[in-house]
Formats: C-alpha cells, structure tokens, sequence
C-alpha cells in the first residue's frame, strides 16, 4: 500500500459527493482568503503609515530648542519676523522669554545657532552624522505677485544640505546652490502649490520672476516637484530660501529654528542622535537631563508605528483566524459523517486485510485534500483580491501570510481529520460489515 | 499428512455475563482439511455465523484455540490478523460488499495492493482472476453496472486473486436468483477441484448439497457432520428437501 494507491482512494472519497466535498472546502477557502484579505490590510496600512514617515525623512533627527526652559525661539524669530502683523501676542511672547533669560544661570538668548549646526558636521565626534542643515521658520509670511496674494504655510530660510536631507527636488528650474547660500543671494524655491496660487496654471511660469516675500524680493529659481498633502497639511505649500539671505531681511541673525541633522545610514540613526545630544550638551553646558533641547527621532516613531500596526494586524488576523478554525470544525464534521456513512466500506477494507494504517491514512488524506484545495483557492482569492486599491489605500500581501494560512489549512486538515480517521480505523470490521 | 486448514480446540464464544450469559458457540470442536468443501448449516441463531467469525479472524473466541493453516491467531495482535485475512482468507459476503465507485478490476486488486503488491504485478493476477469467474471483458465495469449475480462473481475473483488458503463464503448465495445462485455453486465445484478449501454458510439445503461435507449447527454446538460420497448425497439431500 503506497502513498499513491491511498491519495488515489482518497480523491475517489473527495469525488464521491462533489457538493459536499465543495461546501465543505468553502470553509476553509473563505477562512484562508479573509487571513490573507486582513493581514494584506494591516501590512498594507502599516506601509502606508511607514512610507508617509520616511517621506519627512526617517533618517533625519531635527534637533529643536526646548520651549520649556526658554521662549526665545517665539520671542527672537517670530515677533522680529512677523512684528507687523502679531503685535500683541508676539511682544507677550517676548515678556516672557525676557523674563525667564533673566532668571536663567546660563544667559543665552539664542539656543540653536549657526555654529552649533556647523559643530555637528564633525567627523570624529559625529561620525555617524551626514548631511547637517540649519533651519529657519519664518511665520506669517505673505507671497505677491502681479497682483496675487498668499500666505506661505511654510517659509524655511536653510541650507542646500536641506533640500538632499528631506529628498525636495526642483520640477522647474535650478535648485539652490552653495554660492547662493553663500552669496546671501536672495533666490527661492517656491511649493507647487505657492506657484499655482500666485501665477496660475500648474504654476511654471513664476520661473525667474520676482516674487515680495512681506516686501521683500526674492527671484523664483525653482519650482519644487509636488509631495502632496499628508492629513491636513499640504507639503507642497512652502517656500524654501537661503538661511543667508533670510536672516538678512526676515528672521532675526543668530538664532535658528531647527537643526536637521540626517544620519549616514538608517542603521545609524540611534548612535547619530546620542552624537548631536553629545556635542550640543557639552556646547550649551548642560547636562542630558536639563538640556535645553530635543532631538526628534522619526525612526523612534517608526517603531511606535510598527508596534501599533503590528497588534492591528495580529487581531484582523485573530479574527480572520477564527473563521479559518470553524471551517476546520466543518471539515471534522464532514469527516465523521462520511466515516459514519462509509462505516461498511471500512469493514469490507478490513475484513480483506487493510491495515489499521491504510484506513487513517485515507481518511486523514482526504480531509487534508479537502482542506489544501480549500486553501488553494482561499491564496488564490486572497491574493487577487490583495491587489486591489481602495481609495489611496493598497493592500499589500504579506508573504509570510501565504505560507501561514497554506500551512494552517493542511494543518486543520491533519488535526480535524485525525479524529475521524482513527475512529474509522478502530471499527471492529465484524461491526462495521454487520452495519447497514 | 499435510497440517489441517482448520483446526477448532474447544472453542467457545460467550456474549453477555451473570444470568444473560450467552453460549453463541459452545466448546466446538473442528477439523477442517486442505481442499475439503464443508457447508455449515442451522437456523439463525445456532451460531453459524458466530463461527464464522471466529474462522474469519473477524472475531476473537472466548475460550480454546484456533490454529489456521497451523498458525494459533489468538495469540495475534490486530495487526498481524489483518495480514492473516488479507494472505490466508478470501471472502465472500452475502450482499457481496465491493468497494461502490471502483471498478470490478480495482475491486479485486484491492486485497493484492493491501499486500503490498506492485501495481505492475496487480494487474495480471486480477485480470486472470476475472477471467477465471467469467468476467474477463468487465473489469472497467462499476458494481452499479453489474448485476447481482456478476457483482457475487467479482467478489469470488477477489476471494481468489491472492491465493488464499482458505475461501469462507458467508450465504453466498441469499441475494441471488436461483440462475446466478447455479453459477456460483459451479464456481465453487471448480475451484473445489482445483484443490481450494471452502467453507460455505447457508440455510439452504440445496446449496450444502453441492458440498462434499456438511456440518449441521444448533444452539452453538454441532450437532451432525455428514460426509458424504459426491453425487449420492446430493440426491439424498434432494429426497429430503422434498
């Protein structure tokens, strides 16, 4: 008795109530299908979640100065720049960091400045630290041109490094250069959505025009290309300049914004930010835990990320498995009853000498048949299905996904067909020929 | 002297325990030699199938010992009387019990691929074993497509096709009409000359006619075990029948 000779009789078994052996299969191939269909929907929005973080850049930390220990930032950079149009709040701003640089030991007024952007770029302190840009935000900025009118979200006054680091490239033009920046150069790089707004069309056209930045000019050298809008704010709305140039006409000398600091490597994000939280404690003469800082990891968030995608997927999963186990307990059911049903076929097998083995092994094939096509079709289906988009949304079938789901069908098969197949294999061929 | 086919020390099969106690076969006592042809005969519940059974290996006895071709099968685990059955005993079942949706030539290579046998080597023996029982050109056939008579003799093809030592035949011939039950016993009278040994349970007097020997049961004990010469017992049994 072969393997061949048992798998032949066990399609035979599979074949002979085609119904039943299809109902019985659906089971496991709608429970096979929905463990691919959501885990595909948990990766899917796991890749989403993740691809919307790397965009910003995950292998770039952006060193901020604490607003706990100081209002300085407000106070230095947003009431100089904007001290036109926010009067009140930004002199209030300004009591305060007065007040609190006053009561302060250290008396610092600018907490991240130029040459803490430039120490950063060190190959023996920081040699895990690539690229490093100093960053500063101007707010409340208002774009003409010809006649038309926009508040800028974002007006960022930095280096060229800024544009590699946070992967911005031109669509129009030329992108900023190290003689601008070196140059004081007034030139700008204007968001697709700043160009649209304020010559037209898809915005081209501003191209070497000349555009008032609160009055003052800048000339258009580049469009950037568009990144779209992630929740509710709109990437490409934003206009990026020489640091240079706009601590000479918007935003105060000295004092900037941010750091943005990207690591040589994805793999060396963690050692990069313990390198700039090194440099900076030593140069602001704190200590880790007063530091008058914070470095923002994005990778600390991928993980945040991955963790939480990870237990949604692990229960649509669950849930998807529950259905993968009833169509298990189905496949038992059918299995009893066609023992039940074929309880004289088995004492005829028996009374001729078919070994004990024989008979659990046709009975458990078949039901390990029945429950491997049913999770043939199931990968089949949750595959094809996986592919589709919904909305922006893209399933993503997991791999390991397939390999599961193939590998739980056959083990249903085995386990809810061991029960069945040895119950066959007990009978007594005396009782079971005697059955009618 | 070669060993007897059958051999029944004492052998009792008890049902039930206290006061329902049942003797089924009470202390039989059974010699059955290679190519001998026996009828076992009684009314239903003298025990005939009973000792069937136990002949069959299908059933254990309570008490005493059965040597099969010279082999004690009490003392043998179900494994080994599963081999026992499938290499010494071939069966035939009143109600002929093929396999449904198999074809007859499948149907009787089935003991032979329990024996382990190539298919290679399968398919002739079966073959020859059709075409021994008439039934050459209907191997592809379903049991479905047979009629009773050919399904009894697909079933006999199988009860010969692994050579066995012993052929049991349990009321071979209850679900037939009297011209297929005229062909079986040929069959059996052939194969008998041939040198098999048969044991043939029935209740009907005509068919333990064709036998060489018939054991009469009653209340689990034999009560008659007639030998007679061929030819003349036949027309004795038939003045009695009448």
């Amino acid at each position: 008795m072969n393997l061949r000779e048992t798998l032949m009789f066990a399609v035979r078994g599979v074949l002979a109530n085609k119904l039943r052996s299809v109902l019985t299969m659906s089971g496991i191939f709608i429970g096979v299908a929905a463990v691919i269909i959501l885990i595909s929907a948990g990766t899917g929005a796991n890749k989403q979640i993740t691809d919307n973080i790397t965009a910003l850049g995950a292998n770039t930390l952006t060193v901020t100065p604490n607003s706990t220990t100081g209002g300085t930032r407000g106070g230095s950079g947003a009431a100089r720049a904007g001290g036109g149009f926010g009067g009140g709040g930004a002199a209030a701003r300004s009591n305060n960091s007065t007040s609190s640089v006053n009561n302060g030991t250290q008396i610092r007024q600018p907490q991240l400045t130029l040459d803490d952007a430039e120490a950063l770029v060190d190959p023996v302190l920081a040699p895990d630290v690539g690229l490093v840009a100093p960053v500063v935000a101007v707010s409340s900025v208002t774009a003409t041109y010809n006649g038309a009118t926009h508040a800028v979200q974002t007006f960022t006054g930095t280096s060229p490094s800024y544009l590699t680091i946070n992967t911005n490239t031109v669509q129009a033009g030329t992108t900023l250069s190290d003689s601008d920046y070196s140059g004081h150069r007034r030139v700008a790089l204007l968001g697709p959505t700043v160009a649209a707004d304020l010559a037209g069309g898809d915005g081209l056209s501003i191209v070497g025009q000349t555009v008032q930045f609160n009055g003052v000019s800048y000339e258009v050298v580049g469009v950037l290309t568009a990144k779209g809008s992630q929740g509710p704010q709109d990437r490409d709305d934003l206009v990026i300049a020489p640091l240079t140039a706009v601590q000479d006409t918007l935003a105060s000398y000295g004092t900037l914004s941010s750091i943005a600091a990207e690591a040589s490597t994805a793999q060396q994000v963690n050692q990069a930010q313990a390198e700039v939280s090194q440099i900076l404690v030593s140069r602001h003469h704190v200590t880790a835990a007063t530091a008058d800082f914070t470095i923002n990891n994005p990778s600390s968030i991928l993980d945040t990320v991955n963790t939480v995608t990870g237990i949604f997927t692990l229960l649509l999963g669950g849930v998807a498995g529950i259905s993968l186990f009833v169509g298990g307990i189905g496949v038992m059911n059918i299995m009893l009853v066609t023992v039940t049903e074929r309880t004289r076929e088995i004492g005829i097998r028996k009374a001729i000498g078919a070994q004990r083995g024989a008979i659990v092994g046709q009975f458990l094939l078949e039901a390990v048949l029945l429950s491997l096509l049913g999770g043939i079709l199931g990968v089949v289906v949750g595959v094809a299905v996986s592919q589709l988009k919904i909305g922006t949304f893209q399933l993503v079938v997991a791999p390991y996904s397939i390999v599961l789901a193939f590998a739980v069908s056959v083990a249903i098969g085995l386990f809810f067909g061991w029960y069945p197949a040895n119950r066959a294999a007990s009978l007594r061929p005396i009782d079971a020929l005697r059955y009618e | 002297m070669t060993r007897p086919v059958i051999e029944l020390r004492a052998v009792s099969k008890i049902y039930g325990n206290g006061d329902t106690i049942v003797r089924a076969v009470d202390r039989v006592d059974l010699v059955v030699e290679r190519g001998d042809y026996v009828a076992v005969m009684g009314a239903s519940g003298s025990g005939k199938s009973t000792l069937m059974n136990i002949i069959g290996c299908l059933d254990g006895p309570t008490t005493g010992r059965y040597l099969l071709d010279g082999v004690d099968v009490r003392r043998l685990d179900e494994r080994r009387q599963a081999t026992i059955r499938n290499r010494k005993i071939g069966f035939i079942f009143q109600s002929f019990n093929l396999i449904p949706r198999t074809s007859a030539q499948s149907n009787v290579e089935l003991p032979l691929a329990y024996a382990g046998v190539k298919s290679a080597q399968r398919r002739p023996r079966a073959a020859a074993a059709l075409e021994r029982v008439g039934l050459g050109d209907r191997g592809h056939h379903l049991p479905s497509q047979l009629s009773g008579g050919q399904q009894q003799r697909v079933a006999i093809a199988r009860a010969i096709a692994t050579n066995p030592v012993l052929l049991l035949a349990d009321e071979p011939t209850g679900a037939l009409d009297s011209r297929s039950t005229e062909e079986v016993l040929t069959l059996f009278e052939g194969l008998n000359r041939a040198g098999r040994t048969l044991v043939v349970i029935t209740h009907e007097e005509d068919v333990a006619a064709h036998a060489q020997r018939v054991i009469r049961m009653r209340d689990g004990r034999i009560i008659a075990d007639d030998r007679n010469r061929t030819g003349a017992y036949v027309a004795d049994a038939t003045e009695v029948s009448r």
